[in-house]
């Protein structure tokens, strides 16, 4: 459980920034998952070096450090991938940005794979975890100070982006150009810049939940953007796309719903309840009790099985307000 | 059909006048001839040049069938590589001594494009109501549903055996006339593959001519009247839910079809083969090459496949020349290229390199509007 | 005039078809012609020799499959350096390397052109899921072929009679590693893979040991070789509170694997198969965390491979072997000593040599049973001591030996002997007895048994 809200806290954050874009120009913005690898890698070798060089700064220090050497290097990734290939292709159809999406996810990763080569990097352990006992018992759950830092992280987050939509000025500009980016624009509004500042706040987060995820997990890789980026999709559209609340809930729910998941299905669907219909059955339960029809390597289904059922049976997702209609 | 008609089609997307015609018969017999000799001037070089060529008309004909439901009927299918999966595993099945059975591939290859057909619809039904970025979005993740049961059907019952995958699946046998054996017949030896690649021709052109046929049929008009505005298209009548089921099962046996001949030709398949990376290789060659003209997708498959092994002749080389040493793979440069081609094409020319008339005159009108 | 640019299109894209494969033919005769070896020995009587070796040269795991071929290569310079005669005439042989880059459908296509070359015999591949589709069109095709490091079991099941392997099966390893985790007393285990051939092959091996052994497995779990985070089946495990768990994986997968595990409190003994038995498991489960670690690998440790092997291999290529080499290196000899037991390097005629040969390498003594499968293949099962993997035991022939006994007994070869079953636990005494050891970290490299490790495959193949 807890590690289910942890990890959903992780996929609430990029979830964030997939919702922002969307909201703004109803885009999905496939290299966004990119972003956030970049971002730990970014931070990895930041992180590596200084640790490296036997400094004298403090842990937490040096994590801080290399988060905010990635975020601007994110923010840059962002903002160039609005201009060079969002822009020009504003008005294509649908297709169009998708392809484009899809290729520079190709292109991001494959140039992180020459910059930091193909193996997992271990991100240095300089953090000590520890464990409290959430419950009596010595075998019980179990939280680390690491889990806490990510779930109280993402909250802040949640809550500064919140802030920044609905009480400045920039906020008010956002949710206009979402609504209607004709109107916006006669009202003064430049669109394009805040597009852009759209895109790169959605890529500074990116990179914070890329740190998270490095110093969580203690490894990072080339490819671990696209598997999360997909999911954390599916957590936006859970929570209803376009709507920021929705994202953080839809990532909880669906850290959670993984999580439970994978540890459970196991005996949900064990078969050796059944083993009374069947001698074969009984036989095999005899020798193998964990027999069971779907065990945890189903793990990743859930996330595609959630997102299949919310846009068939309730496409505005749990908090959400627009369906893309449009083609 | 008389072979005039034939060539009729064959030139549709060609506005030409009366002269062109015996220019086209004459391209036509060319490249008959080419075609026929291809595999023979390969061999010379190395048979393991045809058996490239086999899996560039595997990749040609899955484009082909994706074409179907991208080009024709607009439905953007990010998990095209499952049917593939399907028709190829129905194969591996029920042709090897996994449960030894061995059925003959006249009889396989139809159960394969109908359980494909099957799996098709069962993907559509659901994506009925969806558009664009969310339709992608759950076809891509059918595909990978699809992967990962392969990948662990192998519990409690084994079904696919897993990852382990299939092996010594038999080729294709007429009698004693074995697919995969050398043969001598009128003093010219003909390879395994090379048998393969006469079947694949065949079936390439029988594909072609079923595209070309349905492109210019009701249900052609209809798809195309569905991709352009779908509202407009049921307010004219068509039934657009049975049109679109209609598309993805079609486009679905024509994957299974070519899986089937993949397990035959490999004789081994595993669900690696099968993974995102592929369905999204055959979209490529189906947008780079020209969503909706056949020839286009033909071309752009047929590009997209020999460009690995041309880039590992030209780019070792080149950079131990310049380099003295191999900086970057010629994998890593070719996905690259590959991501970059996808970019520009699509900031440049989103109809493709050869485009449908039909679809570019969309594509650029849109481009146009503020 | 769109049709005459249609057939010109084709008729021009022919023609650079019929160049390229005109400059392709030329340059395949350059590659060959280029001469390896230094004994340029203007005898009229030379013939010469080619023998393939197939590897993934790049990809993730390029570093092997480089080790691998320079084991090969070494094998074919001593053999020019002798002057071997086969049939009355000087052979040069020659060794023709390819990149199957790891990827099962390039197995095949590069066995045809191994085939088109006309080679006499192929040392390779280096990945079983490779290897297994490749192994057909050789059998075709009546070439030897003699991989080194392929351990999956289903290569030798097929039923070919030249398909062969110098190092142990998964079959093998699983059953060894299980009996060492019997022998440390172990009564509950949990076992996990991550649904790939190679990981699962592993642990269904290991479980089957154990059952029949009478250990209680308490829980079967699965990921897949990208999962990042396994908190959901780790805490499934503690529930159960295993002895011991093992892993069938890779390092990738199991590094964070047991890193979890620790912080969630799981005090268990880890074991895990070839893929894990690296030294990259320390930086990525944290050394406290990796200390106590039990892996196994198939084919003995570098630092027991013959003293001479050893000793050429840094001399010629100025590192260490990482894992493989040794056995490529026996393996390009066995084809060799073959042909020239059967005077010729036709392989319809040596066939019969190879799959009767007995022959002494570098990773000891050869033969081969009717499978093609190596007799009395070793496995040795290593502990993580102080940021290291040291050997501790060698299992051969179902029975397991201290490594430091092992190494008594042998000198650098010979069948051990099966005196103490029971092998000394714990406290590996035998640490210090890597004494033949360049090196002792050079056998924990990134390993060999990998039917395709994530690095590779995924956005960067086809």
């Amino acid at each position: 459980m807890i590690n289910g809200l942890t990890l959903g806290s992780v996929y609430a954050i990029v979830a964030l920034g997939y919702t922002m874009v969307y909201g703004i120009i109803q885009l999905i913005n496939f290299a966004h998952g990119e972003v956030v690898m970049i971002g730990a890698m970014v931070a990895y070798t930041v992180i590596s070096s200084l640790t490296a060089a036997h400094t004298s700064l403090p842990p937490l220090a040096i994590v801080l450090i290399g988060t905010l050497a990635a975020i601007p290097v994110c923010m840059a990734v962002g903002y160039t991938l609005e201009r060079v290939a969002y822009r020009p292709l504003r008005n294509a159809p649908r297709l169009a940005p998708l392809i484009t999406a899809i290729g520079l996810s190709i292109i991001l990763q494959h140039l992180a794979m020459i910059i930091w080569s193909r193996n997992p990097l271990p991100y240095p352990q300089i953090i000590q975890t520890v464990a409290y006992h959430v419950t009596e018992s010595a075998t019980g759950a179990t939280i680390t100070n690491v889990q806490i830092a990510i779930i109280v992280t993402s909250l802040a987050m949640m809550g500064a982006l919140l802030a920044l939509v609905y009480r400045t000025k920039l906020g008010i500009a956002m949710r206009a150009t979402s609504q209607n980016q004709q109107v916006a624009g006669l009202m003064g509004i430049d669109i394009n810049r805040v597009i852009a500042l759209t895109f790169v706040i959605g890529a500074a987060l990116g990179a914070i939940a890329g740190v998270m995820v490095g110093s969580y997990y203690g490894i990072a890789q080339y490819q671990m953007g696209f598997l999360l980026g997909l999911k954390a999709f599916s957590a936006a559209v859970l929570g209803g796309i376009g709507n920021l609340a929705g994202a953080m809930l839809g990532g909880v729910l669906l850290g959670v719903i993984e999580a439970l998941g994978a540890g459970y299905v196991g005996d949900l669907t064990n078969l050796c309840g059944l083993s009374g219909w069947s001698d074969t059955l009984a036989q095999r339960c005899s020798s193998d009790p964990n027999l069971a029809l779907f065990g945890s390597n189903y793990q990743d289904v859930f996330a595609f099985l959630v997102l299949i059922a919310v846009l068939v049976f309730r496409p505005s997702g749990l908090l959400g307000e627009r369906v893309a209609d449009r083609a | 059909m008389t072979l005039l008609e034939l060539k009729d089609l064959a030139t549709r997307n060609v506005h030409s006048a009366r002269g062109d015609r015996r220019f086209a018969w004459v391209g036509v017999v060319l490249i008959a001839a080419a075609l026929a000799i291809l595999p023979f001037a390969l061999a010379s070089i190395g048979t393991a040049w045809v058996r490239i060529t086999n899996l560039a008309i595997l990749y040609v004909l899955l484009s082909l069938g994706l074409n179907i439901v991208v080009g024709f009927a607009g439905l953007l299918d990010l998990g095209y590589i499952a049917f593939y999966a399907v028709g190829a595993y129905a194969y591996a099945l029920l042709a090897s001594p996994h449960f030894n059975l061995h059925l003959p591939f006249w009889v396989i290859l139809p159960i394969g494009a109908g359980l494909a057909c099957i799996f098709g619809v069962l993907l559509g039904a659901p994506t009925l109501k969806l558009r664009g970025d969310y339709l992608a979005i759950v076809t891509l993740g059918f595909g990978e549903i699809i992967r990962i049961f392969l990948n662990n059907l192998s519990q409690p019952v084994n079904i696919t055996n897993g990852p382990q995958g299939v092996t010594l699946i038999d080729p294709f046998r007429i009698g004693t006339f074995n697919f995969a054996r050398t043969e001598t017949l009128l003093g010219m030896t003909f390879s395994g593959p090379i048998k393969y690649y006469y079947f694949l021709v065949l079936l390439v052109i029988v594909i072609i001519v079923i595209n070309l046929r349905l492109q210019d049929s009701r249900i052609g008009r209809a798809w195309e009247a569905i991709r352009e505005d779908e509202v407009a298209a049921r307010a004219m009548g068509i039934n657009t839910r049975n049109m679109k089921l209609l598309a993805f099962a079609m486009g679905a046996s024509f994957g299974g079809v070519s899986g089937g001949v993949f397990s035959a030709t490999q004789g081994f398949i595993s669900p690696e083969s099968f993974v995102l990376v592929e369905s999204i290789m055959v979209l490529s060659m189906v947008v780079l090459g020209g969503m909706g003209n056949i020839w286009g997708v033909i071309l752009g498959a047929i590009l997209l496949s020999f460009a690995p092994e041309v880039l590992r002749y030209t780019v070792e080389p080149v950079q131990r020349a310049l380099f003295g040493r191999m900086i970057i793979e010629p994998e890593v440069i070719r996905m690259l290229l590959f991501g970059l081609a996808l970019v520009l094409m699509m900031l440049f020319r989103p109809a493709g390199i050869l485009p449908s008339a039909v679809r570019k005159r969309e594509l650029e009108r849109r481009k146009e509007t503020p | 005039m769109k049709t005459t640019r249609q057939v010109g299109f084709t008729v021009v894209a022919a023609a650079i078809l019929a160049a390229y494969g005109c400059s392709k033919e030329e340059k395949t005769t350059t590659t060959t012609a280029t001469p390896a070896a230094p004994a340029a020995t203007a005898q009229p009587e030379s013939v010469t020799v080619k023998i393939g070796h197939a590897g993934p040269l790049t990809g993730g795991i390029a570093h092997l499959g480089k080790d691998n071929e320079n084991g090969a290569r070494l094998a074919i310079e001593q053999a020019n350096a002798k002057s071997v005669k086969i049939g009355g005439k000087t052979v040069k042989f020659e060794l023709q390397g390819e990149d199957d880059q790891a990827d099962p459908k390039l197995g095949p296509t590069i066995a045809q052109k191994f085939v088109d070359a006309k080679v006499a015999g192929v040392v390779g591949h280096l990945n079983s899921g490779v290897t297994i589709p490749a192994s057909s069109v050789y059998s075709q095709a009546g070439i030897p072929m003699i991989s080194g490091s392929a351990t999956n079991p289903k290569l030798t099941e097929q039923g070919f009679k030249n398909i062969f392997r110098v190092v142990g099966r998964d079959d093998q390893q699983g059953p060894a590693i299980a009996q060492y985790l019997q022998s440390m007393k172990i009564k509950k285990v949990a076992i996990a893979d991550d649904a790939t051939a190679y990981g699962e092959g592993l642990a269904n091996e290991v479980e089957k040991t154990l059952k029949a052994a009478g250990v209680n497995v308490v829980a079967r779990e699965k990921t897949n070789d990208k999962a990042t985070d396994f908190k959901a089946i780790l805490t499934k495990m503690k529930g159960k509170a295993p002895d011991a768990v093992f892993y069938g994986g890779m390092d990738a997968t199991g590094g964070p694997m047991l890193k979890q595990a620790r912080e969630l409190g799981i005090k268990s003994v880890f074991a895990f198969g070839d893929g894990a038995c690296t030294d990259t498991m320390n930086k990525l489960a944290g050394e406290q965390m990796a200390e106590g670690l039990i892996c196994s690998q198939a084919g003995l440790p570098v630092q027991a491979a013959s003293k001479d092997f050893l000793d050429a291999y840094k001399k010629k290529y100025n590192v260490d072997p990482i894992i493989y080499a040794p056995f490529t290196y026996d393996a390009a000899n066995l084809l060799i000593a073959a042909m020239q037991k059967a005077d010729s390097s036709d392989p319809a005629k040596y066939l019969g040599s190879l799959q009767k040969i007995s022959f002494d390498g570098a990773t000891g003594h050869i033969e081969f049973d009717d499978k093609g499968d190596r007799k009395d293949a070793e496995i040795t099962i290593f502990k993580m001591a102080g940021a290291k993997l040291d050997p501790i035991a060698v299992v051969k022939s179902g029975k397991s030996v201290s490594f430091a006994d092992f190494m008594k007994g042998t000198a650098g070869g010979a069948t051990a002997q099966a005196s103490t079953s029971t092998t000394a636990s714990a406290s590996a005494p035998g640490s210090s007895a890597s004494a033949s050891g360049p090196g002792a970290s050079a056998s924990a490299a990134p390993a060999g048994e990998m039917k395709k490790d994530d690095a590779k495959k995924d956005a960067a193949k086809k």
